[in-house]
């Protein structure tokens, strides 16, 4: 954790081969921004964005960094992964369509509704992605 | 209804129970993560068949009451320890989801 002039930024490693720590860096910010004293709407808005960012990250990338910053006035969710980028993101964006394959749906996952629940709970989303490169997402929660 | 009342009524077992005394607050049934993790309110009750560590941060999130895994789904040893550490209330049931959320409707 470091202070800035107008935030706190905090930074968690997302590791993209353990499926049993998935989520841990969202437990944490949920900590952190209740420490803080945000309210549990928004502390319930962040988390599940970051949740599904997190996951995200895990099942189709092979992990990243997620960065938390925290305005007065809003929280800003940055998360940079180096995986294979998305192909089509008004396609991935659709309720439903995903392409987790079989392993991965049977622990639960892959509903396809990770991309659209974070754009509903926050904001603002920006996706920023290249294939064969990787994706940045942005996601802003105003308080 | 607390989780304790919920867990003698409906004879539930108590794999681990952090916080008797938790209020219930309505019920979620559902299996896909991301779903539920859409659309499940604070302080619902979880029911479900997923017995894998993942659900216990869906719960922890959400702030959901307690977890009911249904159809005695096997629960690790991996998921009781990390109910724990986590302070979340894990119960279990012979019934179907359906059962147990016909059961669930006559309480809550
Ligand atoms: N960080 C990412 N890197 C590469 N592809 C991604 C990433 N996030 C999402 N996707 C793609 O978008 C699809 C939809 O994502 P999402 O709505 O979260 O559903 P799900 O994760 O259940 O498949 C994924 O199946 C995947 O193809
Ligand atoms: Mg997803």
């Amino acid at each position: 954790m470091s202070e800035q002039n107008e935030c706190l930024t905090y930074s968690f490693e997302v590791d993209g081969e353990n499926f049993t720590s998935a989520g841990e860096a969202s437990v944490q910010v949920k900590r952190i921004l209740r420490r803080i004293g945000f309210d549990p709407e928004t502390i319930k808005r962040v988390s599940i964005a970051m949740y599904e960012g997190e996951i995200n990250m895990v099942i189709h990338a092979g992990g990243g960094v997620a960065e938390l910053f925290v305005y007065e006035d809003k929280i800003v969710m940055k998360l940079t992964d180096h995986g294979p980028g998305i192909a089509d993101v008004s396609l991935a964006m659709q309720e439903g369509f995903s392409t987790a394959p079989d392993n991965i749906r049977s622990l639960g996952f892959g509903a396809g509704m990770g991309l659209p629940n974070m754009k509903r709970y926050t904001d603002e989303m920006v996706i920023d992605t290249k294939l064969g490169e990787g994706t940045t997402i942005t996601m802003t929660v105003n308080v | 209804m607390t989780v304790n009342e919920l867990a003698e009524k409906l004879g539930l077992e108590r794999v681990f129970v952090a916080e008797p005394d938790r209020i219930i607050e309505g019920a979620y049934a559902g299996d896909l993560l991301s779903w539920v993790m859409g659309r499940a309110k604070p302080g619902n009750c979880w029911v479900t068949i997923m017995t894998n560590v993942n659900t216990l941060a869906v719960a922890s999130l959400l702030d959901l009451s307690c977890i009911i895994i249904c159809e005695n789904s096997e629960i690790g040893a991996e998921l009781s320890d990390a109910a724990s550490a986590k302070g979340l209330n894990l119960l279990r049931t012979g019934m179907n989801e359906f059962e147990a959320c016909a059961a669930l409707s006559r309480l809550l």
